[in-house]
């Protein structure tokens, strides 16, 4: 089926994306069906549909991001949407507007897709309910990244053929990531057995009662396991007693080669990006074939088009 | 026109003595003539009658921590303002906190409190001053001079004083004068840019949580310093299990240590956060279920003395932000009593220990002659309907700003009039018709 014809037959019952947690199993599954075609469809040579002709998208990007923001700048592209970015971080933020005055101002020029990201948790949430457009949270503080977390799904099914009974092993600053709480939401509901693996200065209060195993030695944690997922050690960790040094965190929570060899044969690694090679990771096993670092990539325009896909239906006129 | 009042026909409740009994109260010259079953219709001569129709007759409540935006924000709630909100409270006594801008850490300030009460305010106000100059917690503030102008008690605050020397020393000589220490119980670096309790739900949210032990540990710290220097220390808010056993420990070893818990601790928990709902951001924050029951059981016990609003009028402004950079503080006044009746129709706790909390502990802590039904005593009174069920609407309530965590709220119980000393200041029938 064309991607076309698959969006034209699904229900998917969100006027925005917030988060995976108010979706369904079935939500995700739909979305991920979805992906696959947008996937085939970004391979052929024309890559572009009228989906969302005359829609216009808005990035609004209160953080600094380079691939997010061009991973859904492609996708409105290859939809037909006319797509503006708008990088907040230097202006009127700093000029003292609040958030909701940004949104009733960007309200007010009818844009019919907003993608936003914030460094603080929640304000996605609270900028959707002020205007009248549909909202994709392109990350929200600590809080989620709904669409990294469909993507990591999709690498993953891609390659394992299912999610249910994997055992996945997120391994990294758990306290601080987006990435993480959505891929733990998401995994969960197709059924993966979740582990994460950190020092307990990075783990967050209660976390196993998120639906993960947790814990403090890659060794253990890594065993027989059939995705691992690394994340980012941002530096500023190192100077805010969470972590001492870069070389200890590397020597005990970095992936390197001797510490997958307690994964499956065929565990497949992942990384969101942007990767500090040598802190959470070997720079030669993030080459390596086991790594799905690069199709991360790919189906990340996949699958943010998808979500517009899906969200497009439910835009006023659809 | 008669020199006295006659509130007749009430179920006089004096949470002091014990008293509960039907009778009336006879009001002259602003005190308390008399009371008791004796005063009735045949008894009272010529004097001005109020049937009170078999109603609670308590004294008005006295709230020991209530933030006003005067003097520096007055946008957000001036002192007039509040004590309207008060009045239709059944709150006859507010004692306004010191982190106004500027602080009030100098008596000129006091006095200008005062004035702008007197002239502005239409229930009894009092100034807690500033524990430390400008609230630096470097400097110790003229403890004596202020209490002289009329400070009842010394605060640090929405801030612990870190320093613990210094503490030391505000608590050896504040005890010379006999003042009250009044602090806000945070370790201050356990809770750095965090702003909720820390727990699985912050987890969640990706917020970053302040542990209860960062409130249990500062108040370990001030215990002993309490037992160093002899000074009278006060807890203005404790929000934790782990705070309440250290409280009974230091009563039990003789301290002269008290507490406080706000009306919102009592009521409600961190779950009411729900998806970034700012208006229960505050400090201490909203705790665990657990915490909630062991606040209600200290205050059952009479190991928490004092019952807060916390009244913190913050304006939709600093309120209407991501949750993380959201204003903390909720208001109280006006729903104080409506919500702590709930804790009494729910059978958590008897009439008598709320309202102690409320009125007459507060009035012993700091040396105030009201809070009390006895003869001599200010008339400053209270008539509350335990039953009538209404609904809290945000936008009537009194206060400037609208940040209350009980709008659409049901409560059982309001207050039908308020008094201070002797003259109506709210009449709930009268007030309907506005």
């Amino acid at each position: 089926m064309s991607l076309a014809a698959t969006a034209s037959n699904l229900s998917f019952p969100h006027r925005h994306l917030l988060g995976i947690e108010g979706l369904s199993a079935s939500d995700i599954h739909t979305l991920l069906d979805l992906s696959e075609e947008a996937a085939k469809q970004s391979r052929q040579v024309v890559k572009k549909r009228d989906t969302l002709r005359g829609r216009t998208l808005i990035n609004l990007f209160f953080e600094a991001s380079t691939r997010t923001q061009s991973s859904f700048e492609l996708a409105g592209k290859r939809l037909g949407a006319d797509v503006m970015n708008m990088s907040m971080g230097t202006s009127s933020m700093q000029k003292g507007e609040t958030l909701i005055d940004t949104a009733v101002t960007l309200n007010a020029m009818r844009p019919d897709i907003l993608v936003v990201r914030h460094h603080a948790a929640g304000a996605v949430e609270l900028l959707a309910q002020k205007v009248d457009c549909s909202v994709i949270n392109a990350g929200d503080g600590s809080h989620e990244h709904p669409t990294q977390a469909l993507l990591d799904a999709l690498t993953i099914r891609r390659h394992k053929g299912r999610i249910e009974g994997l055992i996945v092993a997120i391994c990294g600053d758990i306290l601080h990531s987006r990435v993480a709480r959505s891929n733990i939401m998401l995994l969960n509901k197709l059924g993966a057995r979740v582990r994460v693996v950190a020092p307990s200065t990075l783990l967050g209060v209660g976390i196993a009662r998120l639906g993960v195993e947790v814990y403090s030695s890659m060794h253990e944690g890594l065993e027989d396991a059939d995705v691992v997922m690394m994340l980012r050690l941002q530096r500023e960790r190192m100077t805010s007693s969470l972590v001492p040094s870069q070389r200890e965190y590397f020597h005990f929570f970095g992936l390197d080669f001797d510490k997958l060899a307690r994964a499956k044969p065929d565990a497949m690694v992942m990384h969101p990006g942007p990767m500090n090679r040598g802190v959470e990771i070997d720079s030669r096993l993030a080459d390596d074939a086991r790594s799905a670092i690069r199709e991360q990539v790919e189906m990340g325009v996949a699958v943010r088009m998808a979500v517009l896909e899906a969200l497009a239906r439910h835009l006023p006129n659809a | 026109m008669p020199s006295q009042t006659a509130l007749l026909n009430a179920r006089l409740i004096d949470p002091l003595s014990g008293l509960d009994q039907r009778g009336g109260l006879l009001i002259q010259d602003g005190v308390i003539a008399d009371l008791g079953s004796h005063i009735e219709k045949g008894t009272v001569g010529d004097a001005a009658v109020v049937d009170c129709a078999g109603q609670v007759l308590a004294p008005g409540l006295i709230d020991m921590m209530v933030s006003t935006g005067e003097p520096g924000h007055e946008h957000r709630e001036t002192l007039a303002t509040a004590s309207e909100a008060a009045a239709a409270g059944g709150v006859t006594t507010i004692i306004v906190m010191p982190n106004t801008e500027p602080v009030i850490d100098d008596v000129a300030l006091v006095d200008f409190i005062l004035r702008r009460a007197r002239d502005t305010a239409i229930v009894n106000v009092h100034p807690m001053a500033a524990m430390t100059k400008g609230l630096l917690s470097e400097e110790m503030a003229e403890i004596g001079l202020l209490r002289d102008a009329g400070a009842v008690a010394f605060s640090n605050g929405k801030t612990s004083l870190a320093n613990t020397k210094v503490m030391r020393n505000v608590l050896a000589y504040a005890k010379d004068f006999g003042a009250l220490i009044v602090t806000h119980v945070e370790d201050p670096f356990l809770s750095r840019d965090a702003v909720m309790n820390q727990s699985e739900v912050s987890t969640r949210l990706g917020l970053r949580g302040i542990p209860a032990a960062a409130e249990a540990i500062m108040l370990d710290r001030d215990i002993r310093l309490v037992e160093l220097t002899g000074g009278r220390y006060h807890a203005a808010q404790i929000s934790c299990r782990a705070s309440l056993d250290l409280i009974r420990a230091a009563k039990a070893r003789g301290l002269p240590v008290s507490c406080g818990v706000s009306i919102n601790h009592l009521t409600l928990n961190e779950n009411d956060i729900g998806s970034y709902r700012t208006f229960f951001k505050m400090r201490p924050p909203l705790r665990s279920e657990d915490d909630r029951r062991a606040m209600v059981e200290g205050v059952a016990s009479g190991d928490i003395e004092v019952i807060v609003s916390a009244h913190d009028p913050q304006d939709a402004d600093v309120k209407r932000r991501p949750f993380a950079e959201a204003a903390d503080g909720a208001i109280g006044l006006e729903t104080l009593l409506g919500a702590t009746l709930r804790l009494y129709h729910d059978k958590d706790v008897d009439l008598a220990p709320l309202l102690r909390a409320l009125t007459s502990n507060p009035a012993k802590l700091l040396g105030l002659p009201s809070g009390r039904l006895a003869k001599g005593a200010p008339a400053d009174l209270v008539l509350i309907d335990l039953d009538t069920p209404w609904t809290v609407e945000a936008d009537r309530l009194r206060s400037k700003s609208k940040n209350t965590p009980f709008d659409g709220a049901q409560f059982q119980g309001r207050v039908c009039q308020t008094f201070v000393a002797g003259r109506p200041v709210y009449h709930y029938a009268d007030a309907r018709k506005l």
